[in-house]
């Protein structure tokens, strides 16, 4: 199975998709399998600044919890509200409504660090394998 | 040495595969997670009917002059007290009152089935063989055991017709041989999941046309449901995981089984150090707590009081039909009380939790 071509990704499962200036975060359709039901998303407040490669919030599911880990650097412009009252989005539509915040990135050029579809895709069957 | 292990497959592992599921290893064995999702899945057996191979589970045979007696010393319920065709519920105990394991004994007119834990298949068969006496024959008939659960309210409808009639008149925890879709089995009211249901014991050859038979019996009111389901429907009842609520360490008056430990019905393994806890009173009990947030508890979290540790978290999950976290631990015997204040560390933070009475789940199907 393919994995969007918009978007790049980290080796913890999260993508990346850059437009407007801003940076649009959110895990893959693989975490979300790895996961389970998601049942909440503990998310940053706007404003506070992420790091690239370290944590900036948590996933629960029924099953299992999971940090979520920041692609590039900057700060937090906007969270998805509507994943508090509907966490299920994750799992049902996880690179669209499912998306958990967005980054004014302090140097978008940190994209091109992220892997391609191609090589996320490659990563996950070897892990799979 | 780590001894060389080959993962086993039960025999509907190609079924399990054809739909999708996500398989995991539990126990040793490769079973099925998850076929649609947890949620989805623990829904379906609160108000329609699940089918949950538990085939990894492991089944002796236990036959002979002075099986009984054999059986009722090894376990803490009293086996005298059930009539044929009565299953037990019953733990196992070691002689410092800690529990081998958690397990169903099924009396027949002649002998026993005992029915125990995957992952203790091995410990337990070498445990009981070294109190069986001479005569009594042993016989662990796990790897040509099928086992099935057909559980939640439509289940009696499920069967209608797939079973003899008088199977949907049995009573909670009693069981019949009969033929299901024509194999003979074992044919059981009993289940993991605070609803009505039914375990269905077979030979495994037959695996095939009873998985299909259901399946096509059951319609839209049935559906798989994975080892993900089966974990949140019996935490949701307040059932008993062995390895992560109760095992060699624990007995089971700390764990609040103190319901199938019959200190009357004369000696049995384990029954002097019980007597001494129950005589002294319990220094640790296990309590069950509820959370009001969104972050769930986990195995092995610990749970604090007023800054100090108290105890672990032995189950933890998000509770689907109660909408909330839920988690059982042990904690200092005062502490258990319902109504205590508790809190669940989780990293840094610290989440208020409160002992409330088991089962956390009322509302099932199961019929006392």
């Amino acid at each position: 199975m393919g994995y969007p071509a918009d978007v790049r990704y980290t080796r913890e499962h999260e993508w990346a998709r850059l437009g407007g200036g801003q940076v649009t975060v959110g895990i893959t359709s693989y975490a979300t399998e790895q996961l389970g039901d998601v049942v909440f998303v503990e998310l940053p407040a706007v404003g506070k600044e992420v790091e690239a490669g370290k944590p900036f919030g948590v996933v629960e599911a029924v099953k299992t919890v999971s940090d979520l880990y920041a692609p590039v650097s900057g700060r937090v412009v906007e969270v998805n509200v509507a994943l508090a009252a509907n966490p299920a989005l994750v799992n049902q539509q996880p690179f669209g409504d499912g998306w958990m915040i967005r980054i004014a990135p302090r140097d978008a050029a940190q994209m091109s660090t992220l892997l391609s579809n191609d090589e996320y895709g490659k990563m996950v069957e070897e892990q799979h394998a | 040495m780590q001894p060389s292990t080959t993962i086993k497959r039960t025999p509907f592992y190609d079924f399990h595969r054809a739909l999708g599921a996500k398989m995991v290893e539990f126990a040793g064995f490769e079973m099925p997670v998850r076929y649609t999702g947890d949620v989805h899945e623990h829904r379906c057996v609160r108000e329609r009917a699940g089918l949950f191979d538990i085939s990894h589970m492991g089944e002796f045979h236990v036959e002979g002059p002075g099986a009984l007696e054999f059986l009722n010393r090894a376990i803490t319920n009293d086996l005298a007290a059930a009539a044929a065709g009565q299953a037990v519920y019953s733990p196992m105990c070691r002689p410092d009152g800690g529990i081998v394991d958690d397990l169903l004994v099924y009396r027949f007119a002649d002998h026993f089935m005992v029915v125990v834990n995957a992952s203790n298949i091995a410990k337990d068969f070498d445990w009981l063989r070294g109190q069986c006496p001479q005569g009594v024959r042993l016989e662990d008939r796990s790897d040509r055991t099928a086992l099935l659960a057909v559980q939640g309210p439509k289940a009696p409808d499920v069967l209608r017709g797939l079973v003899p009639d008088a199977a949907l008149d049995l009573g909670y925890y009693r069981f019949m041989t009969g033929r299901l879709l024509g194999i003979e089995s074992v044919i059981s009211r009993t289940g993991y999941t605070g609803e009505d249901g039914f375990e269905l014991y077979f030979d495994a050859r037959s695996a095939a046309p009873v998985w299909e038979g259901l399946m096509r019996a059951g319609k839209e009111r049935l559906e798989p449901v994975g080892l993900g389901a089966r974990d949140t429907l019996r935490l949701e009842v307040g059932y008993m995981l062995y390895g992560n609520d109760i095992d060699d360490t624990t007995s089971p008056l700390e764990a609040g089984l103190g319901w199938t430990v019959k200190l009357k019905k004369g000696e049995f393994v384990g029954r002097e150090m019980l007597v001494g806890q129950k005589e002294q009173g319990l220094e640790r009990k296990l309590a069950g707590f509820a959370l009001d947030g969104r972050r769930v508890p986990r195995h092995d979290m610990a749970i604090e009081s007023g800054g100090r540790g108290v105890g672990r978290v032995t189950s933890g999950t998000f509770g689907p039909s109660l909408e909330r976290p839920i988690g059982m631990g042990y904690v200092e015997a005062a502490l258990a009380e319902t109504g205590t204040a508790l809190e669940v560390r989780v990293g840094e933070a610290l989440l208020p939790a409160r002992v409330v009475a088991r089962p956390f789940y009322t509302r099932g199907s199961r019929r006392a």
